[in-house]
């Protein structure tokens, strides 16, 4: 399943760069995009999994990104 | 971003003030001695920490959270550090001064990262505007009322208001009203296109003149606009090789810059036995570390490109298409609705002086037929035509019309042998269509189909790329071969059923080389797997085709061929301007960095380099929109 996110104060592009490196180190995902200019995360993850894999997607935009905000 | 860029703007002012003073009365040595220092410290502290305090505060939060390599950290270590510098050069009596550099790298930063903010903003709402195809709102017709709803929420088959001025917000077909619509945002074409009762309409384009009623074909989720604005919105997902490449770049530059920052100034310090200046040099490396330039700029490029394509009615689903097209020297065309209009037309009747009498002729004999060569036939005959004849249908062979003592034959070569008649075979690649009335040979027509007017212009243009070109028909060697001379193609393959043009596609894919990009042009009728399969699957005419849209990489909305060149010229003009952008900044970054380690750039260069290419760098991704001057648009405006 695909979804997509909108992201507020995404506010540098090395860091939805750095972002997407780390999200698409989590298993659960087979896919990620991070977009600076669209302000978009595009996720593609097993829809059982999806709650799960969103948790931890949030942790780790955390750490990167404090400011940003991922709006479900 | 009010807030901050006031913030700049006073920080900056200050700055300016400090800054002339100090350089015409030397703050340092308002105070005698060691303690000068504190004065021009304190001063340019202020500054410092107005324009700075978020980027200090987000340093320190991530240095908690192990994100050493975060450019605000880097950027907190190289001015502190060049703070550092200037006390301890103050402490030990040397000239006090360097404060000024700490204080403005920072200043400078934050003006570039407002700036590029205020960019990337800009044209994140430039490009959204140009693809605003959103319906607001539908006005439902009940009971002879309206009421202004959600699209979303019109049901199939209920009537809808669209009064002129009005964005259609859902696809569907005219039941009263006669009107103009202007589909600039669908297809890019600036010519309104008339509408009349029982057209079909779809959503994103305005209603113009006036007031029509629609009753709606397709939910919103299915119409035209949210299917196009789902496209264009996923399309910046699919990144394109160079993208990759500059996120790759970009995650081990800032390691290896730092890391050479470090051995720098052990280096350095050891043999010129300076620390001071070892440690300045190594900090100027920090203030260029941050990649931000590449990793903007290239994606933004792509960006601009999308939506510049998709306002001139072309869609592509992705940078890494534009890319591919950019390479792209192999061009596969399906002939039939591609190459050709799909429509038979009569192009020479013979002989010359009998026309008007042959045409007649045909056209009572062809009247009702629905074939499509029967079709032609009647459409070239303006006049009325004489009915009261009885009309035969020999299968395979022809029609035979018959009125009292007159026949009429119409067909095939087949149908006049079988009946006895002497005629001259005409030598022709198209469909000949013989003529015979009352047992004698009247003439005949030739019916082909027709080339687009824009297709040799198209053809023209890639031959001179050069690349190299494909047709690939259902139709015989003789039509094929005429088409494909005519239009100067490089092969052609005739007599393929539908299912064969995937394994010819697959033998063109086997003989290519490497560096080889094929291309597939096709109608989007039949073709989806090969669309699906070619490096680059591009439809056309794709407004209303759902299987075109879905199996193509890029869609020309237009039924026009010519989109191809601006598509083309568009991939080349963004890829030059990619480049452009990459090999800049690498290069001015490199060149600072080498600068800096002879010791010939201070921290001023550094932090102007720094900013100024990533600005440059933007405004060059700019170019892409401004510069690219779409060719066959123009051509079709005069």
């Amino acid at each position: 399943m695909t979804k997509v996110f909108r992201l507020k104060d995404l506010d540098c592009a090395n860091c939805a760069a750095k972002m997407e490196h780390c999200l698409n180190k989590i298993d659960a995902i087979n896919h990620v995009s991070v977009n600076f200019l669209t302000q978009k995360m595009v996720i593609e993850a097993d829809e059982n999994e999806f709650e799960t894999v969103m948790q931890e997607v949030v942790k780790v935009c955390k750490k990167i990104e404090p400011d940003c905000k991922i709006i479900m | 971003m009010k807030k901050k860029l006031i913030r700049i703007i006073v920080a900056f002012g200050l700055f300016i003030i400090i800054f002339t003073v100090d350089k015409i009365v030397n703050l340092g040595n308002v105070f005698d001695g060691v303690d000068g220092l504190w004065l021009p410290l304190g001063l340019y502290l202020v500054v410092y920490l107005l324009v700075g305090y978020d980027v200090i505060w987000k340093a320190i939060r991530n240095l908690f959270r192990g994100q050493l390599l975060d450019e605000n950290f880097l950027m907190v270590i190289a001015t502190f550090g060049a703070f550092g510098l200037a006390i301890y050069r103050g402490l030990i009596g040397q000239n006090i001064d360097g404060f000024d550099e700490a204080c403005a790298v920072l200043l400078f930063y934050q003006i570039g990262e407002w700036l590029q903010k205020y960019a990337t903003g800009k044209s994140r709402n430039s490009i959204a505007h140009l693809i605003d195809l959103r319906p607001d709102y539908a006005n439902l017709l009940v009971n002879n009322e309206i009421t202004k709803v959600d699209p979303y929420e019109v049901a199939l088959g209920a009537l809808i208001i669209v009064n002129p001025g009005e964005k259609i917000p859902l696809d569907g077909v005219i039941v009263k009203g006669n009107s103009d619509l202007d589909t600039k945002s669908l297809t890019g074409e600036s010519l309104p296109r008339s509408v009349k009762v029982n057209d079909e309409v779809l959503s994103g384009c305005v209603n113009l003149t006036t007031q029509i009623t629609v009753r709606v074909t397709k939910v919103f989720y299915d119409s035209t606009a949210s299917k196009i604005l789902d496209l264009v919105e996923n399309a910046a997902s699919k990144k394109s090789k160079t993208e990759n490449f500059i996120t790759k770049f970009a995650r081990y530059y800032t390691p290896i810059v730092i890391t050479a920052a470090a051995i720098l100034a052990i280096l350095t310090g050891l043999i010129i036995n300076d620390w001071g200046i070892s440690l300045y040099r190594a900090l100027n490396f920090l203030v260029v570390s941050c990649p931000c330039a590449l990793v903007i700029s290239v994606p933004l490029s792509f960006f601009v490109a999308l939506g510049v394509a998709s306002k001139n009615g072309i869609l592509v689903k992705g940078s890494n298409y534009l890319e591919q097209l950019n390479r792209a020297n192999i061009f596969v065309f399906d002939k039939t609705g591609t190459l050709t209009k799909g429509n038979f037309a009569i192009t020479a009747i013979e002989p010359k002086v009998n026309q008007k009498e042959i045409l007649a002729l045909a056209a009572i004999a062809e009247q009702n037929s629905n074939h499509p060569i029967a079709r032609a036939i009647v459409a070239a005959y303006q006049h009325k035509i004489p009915n009261g004849y009885s009309l035969t249908n020999v299968a395979g062979s022809g029609v035979i019309a018959t009125k009292d003592d007159e026949t009429i034959y119409c067909g095939n070569a087949h149908l006049l042998e079988n009946h006895h008649i002497k005629f001259v075979p005409y030598p022709s690649v198209g469909t000949v269509v013989y003529v015979a009335h009352n047992q004698s040979y009247v003439g005949c027509l030739v019916i082909k189909d027709e080339i687009k007017t824009e297709t040799r212009e198209v053809l023209d243009y890639l031959n001179k790329i050069p690349a190299k070109t494909v047709m690939l028909t259902g139709d015989n060697e003789a039509v094929a071969t005429d088409v494909a001379t005519s239009l100067k193609l490089t092969i052609y393959r005739a007599n393929l059923l539908p299912q064969d043009k995937l394994s010819a596609v697959e033998e063109l894919f086997e003989t290519k080389k490497i560096n080889d990009t094929l291309c597939f042009v096709g109608d989007g009728t039949n073709d989806a797997p090969v669309l699906m399969r070619s490096d680059v699957g591009i439809s056309m005419g794709g407004i209303g085709s759902d299987a075109a849209i879905e199996a193509a990489d890029i869609i020309l909305m237009h039924d026009d061929l010519r989109g191809l060149i601006d598509a083309k010229c568009l991939a080349r003009r963004t890829m030059q301007i990619v480049k452009q952008n990459i090999v800049f900044s690498i290069m001015v970054k490199i060149g600072i960095l080498v600068l800096s380690a002879v010791g010939l750039a201070n921290m001023w260069l550094a932090i102007f380099g720094d900013v100024g290419v990533t600005l440059l760098t933007i405004l060059n991704a700019f170019r892409v929109k401004k510069k690219l001057i779409f060719k066959s648009t123009k051509k079709r405006a005069i």
